[in-house]
């Protein structure tokens, strides 16, 4: 079935639609209770966080939007150093959306809520006119626990860097499909739950965190190094790229480091807590290629990476939109 | 490579500038993080080989009425989209209303031609020697398919004579970094006669850090004499790419090219001929070049007259986001480049 705008109307198929589609699959008892808002447990420091999806193609290699949005809130609010716990998402569909695919998405967005360990507690549906297309919002609710401070003005000379996976893969698999170019890269869309409590169970001092999503490595590296005045040292041998991605790369011209992910994070930790960081990483599930990348050095605010045949240059922040080249 | 590492580096013989004429090299020469490891005797010019750089105003002017025009889209590379043309660019033009699309590959913009008929369809064909050839191509497979609505607004160009007219024009360049992908098409043995005439030496690159060190290294040695070598053998021979050379013969013929900041340059560019001047979208005379900041020294970067940090507005009003110039807005461009990897700061 076609979305039409009777879908949006508030009405009896606004009813139907939430009913056969969203209720079922997210299949949650505030929820179904279709309150005006959800009336939730929680105390302490809250994290609240909000995202916008507008993927093309919805569906792609490893993923789809619905996954996409729930892994997007859940890592955003981890990077704060927060348990995430709730969540709501807002759907803008264009007249012509097709319901099956509606029914798909939302499905993926609650396999992926129960991985994640969040619950979806609102929602909202309006209809537009266009051509099919789907849009979703999405707010996130964590809480912090007492004594956490994770944040990019925290870096310290002496922290050491660590990736949790190889780079790229979520945009050149996007790409991929909307270019029509065959191959296997698989988006690396997860949520990063596992790596990050592995990390607080082991009492691994955390300075600071970010998930690595559009504007790539590069511009998260330049947003701490300039939040916490330092210079970040990156060994470009020790960036970890899949060989299929660093040959995408070189045939369109792209930087994995300005390349976007949607299951990767950089941590900022102390020194001597590195190895057990790396180790913690590494045995979580996502993390199977994460690294050492680099460390945080004394000096003015800088991202400079020592290329493999001995030089040095200056990562900049991602100007323009990481376009491919034109000869 | 480490004797080449600590030569470049230990340096201390004449002064040497060498020009790197292929802009992704000027890239290449930034990712690696090159420059640092050379003597300050040895200096590192870019030369005009990046398309999108030497672009004229009057050519994006001519892109930005197109695409207003009805039942017309123009299909462009990313990095056009950008280019100041004399009062606004693509993008602006799109906001505008245009009708714009980006596309990947020159074949992309074929394939749309074919499957929306109802549109004319005029693709920016900016480029040099290799991307000519990838047009010749194309232009055979339209006619063959007669796919009417194909156009292309041509800004081609080719090397040989420009980099005549910055040894005539610009001295005090001690060798060539020939252009890699250039020469796959159209062989080594092309710069002969300019290294005869100017006793500079051309040294043909691959686009590894490691290959640009050997050819910096072998341009040092060669200072001052007339010779060609080859330092990218598995791709590039003596004579080039024949059949592409008869493809591009076929649709194409000599002609005389604006560049910027240099001016027309007899018989530096490419315009179709022949049967192939049907696909045309209005490409001749589109010489006209505006000036947009009186103090943009594009022109003289372009020449490698002065680095990129010389000039007043790099790094204060001419950034990535706000070029004023064409050198800071391809990512094969010198001012880019400087910009993005500090290169020149030290």
């Amino acid at each position: 079935m076609k979305i039409t705008m009777a879908h949006g109307s508030g009405g009896k198929s606004t009813s139907e639609l939430i009913g056969t589609i969203f209720e079922k699959e997210f299949s949650d008892p505030t929820l179904s209770k279709m309150e005006d808002s959800a009336v939730l447990p929680g105390s302490g420091r809250i994290a609240l966080t909000t995202d916008s999806f507008v993927v093309t193609p919805l569906f792609f290699p490893g993923g789809d939007i619905g996954r996409l949005c729930i892994c997007g809130t859940v890592n955003d609010l981890l990077m704060s150093g927060a348990e995430p716990k709730y969540i709501t998402c807002g759907f803008i569909l264009e007249e012509g959306a097709d319901t099956d695919d509606l029914r798909k998405i939302a499905h993926s967005m609650s396999e992926t809520a129960k991985e994640a360990g969040v619950r979806i507690v609102a929602g909202d549906t309006k209809v537009v006119e266009g051509k099919g297309g789907v849009y979703i919002n999405t707010a996130g609710v964590g809480f912090v626990p007492e004594g956490v401070d994770i944040g990019a003005e925290n870096c310290r000379e002496g922290d050491v860097i660590l990736l949790s996976g190889n780079l790229g893969d979520h945009h050149a698999a996007v790409l991929s499909k909307r270019m029509g170019i065959e191959n296997t890269i698989v988006s690396d869309c997860a949520p990063l739950v596992e790596m990050v409590n592995a990390m607080k169970r082991s009492s691994v001092h955390i300075h600071a965190m970010r998930d690595v999503t559009r504007g790539g490595l590069g511009t998260v590296l330049n947003e701490f190094a300039a939040s916490s005045n330092c210079t970040i040292e990156l060994q470009e041998e020790s960036l970890p790229v899949s060989d299929q991605v660093r040959a995408f790369c070189g045939v369109l011209g792209l930087d994995p480091l300005y390349m976007g992910n949607e299951g990767k994070m950089v941590a900022v930790v102390a020194a001597e807590d590195a190895e057990k960081a790396l180790a913690c990483i590494r045995a979580s599930r996502y993390g199977e290629n994460a690294a050492v990348i680099g460390r945080v050095l004394a000096g003015d605010s800088a991202v400079l990476l020592k290329t493999p045949i001995g030089g040095t240059r200056v990562v900049g922040p991602l100007y323009g939109e990481g376009l491919p080249r034109i000869c | 490579m480490t004797d080449i590492r600590t030569f470049l580096k230990n340096y201390d013989g004449p002064k040497v500038r060498l020009m790197e004429v292929c802009g992704t090299h000027t890239a290449s020469i930034s990712k690696n993080g090159i420059v640092c490891m050379l003597s300050p005797n040895i200096q590192l010019i870019s030369g005009p080989g990046c398309p999108v750089c030497v672009t004229v105003t009057a050519y994006i002017d001519r892109l930005t009425e197109l695409c207003m025009q009805p039942n017309t889209i123009v299909l462009t590379f990313g990095d056009l989209m950008r280019v100041p043309g004399t009062e606004r660019n693509l993008n602006d033009a799109k906001a505008a209303g245009g009708s714009v699309r980006m596309v990947y590959s020159p074949l992309d913009a074929l394939r749309y031609a074919e499957e929306n008929p109802q549109l004319t369809c005029v693709f920016a064909a900016v480029g040099f020697e290799t991307t000519a050839a990838v047009y010749a191509s194309l232009l055979q497979e339209a006619l063959q398919k007669e796919i009417k609505n194909f156009r292309l607004l041509t800004s081609l160009k080719v090397m040989p004579p420009v980099l005549d007219w910055v040894c005539a024009n610009q001295g005090g360049i001690d060798g060539f970094i020939a252009p890699g992908h250039v020469s796959v098409i159209t062989g080594w043995k092309i710069y002969e006669p300019l290294a005869k005439k100017y006793n500079i030496p051309f040294v043909v690159s691959g686009f590894e850090g490691g290959q640009l060190l050997e050819t910096i290294y072998a341009l040092v040695k060669l200072r001052g004499m007339p010779r060609v070598m080859n330092l990218y053998p598995s791709v590039v021979t003596e004579n080039g790419n024949e059949e592409a050379l008869r493809a591009m013969a076929d649709c194409f013929e000599p002609c005389p090219a604006a560049w910027r900041g240099m001016g027309v340059i007899p018989d530096s560019g490419l315009r179709l001929h022949g049967e192939y001047a049907m696909f045309d979208a209005g490409s001749d005379g589109l010489l006209q070049d505006h000036s947009f900041n009186t103090n943009c020294r594009c022109a003289k970067v372009l020449t490698g007259a002065v680095s990129p940090t010389q000039c007043p507005l790099f790094g204060r009003v001419c950034t990535p986001q706000t070029p004023q110039g064409a050198c800071m807005v391809s990512q094969e461009g010198s001012c880019y480049n400087y910009y993005i990897s500090g290169r020149g700061s030290k």
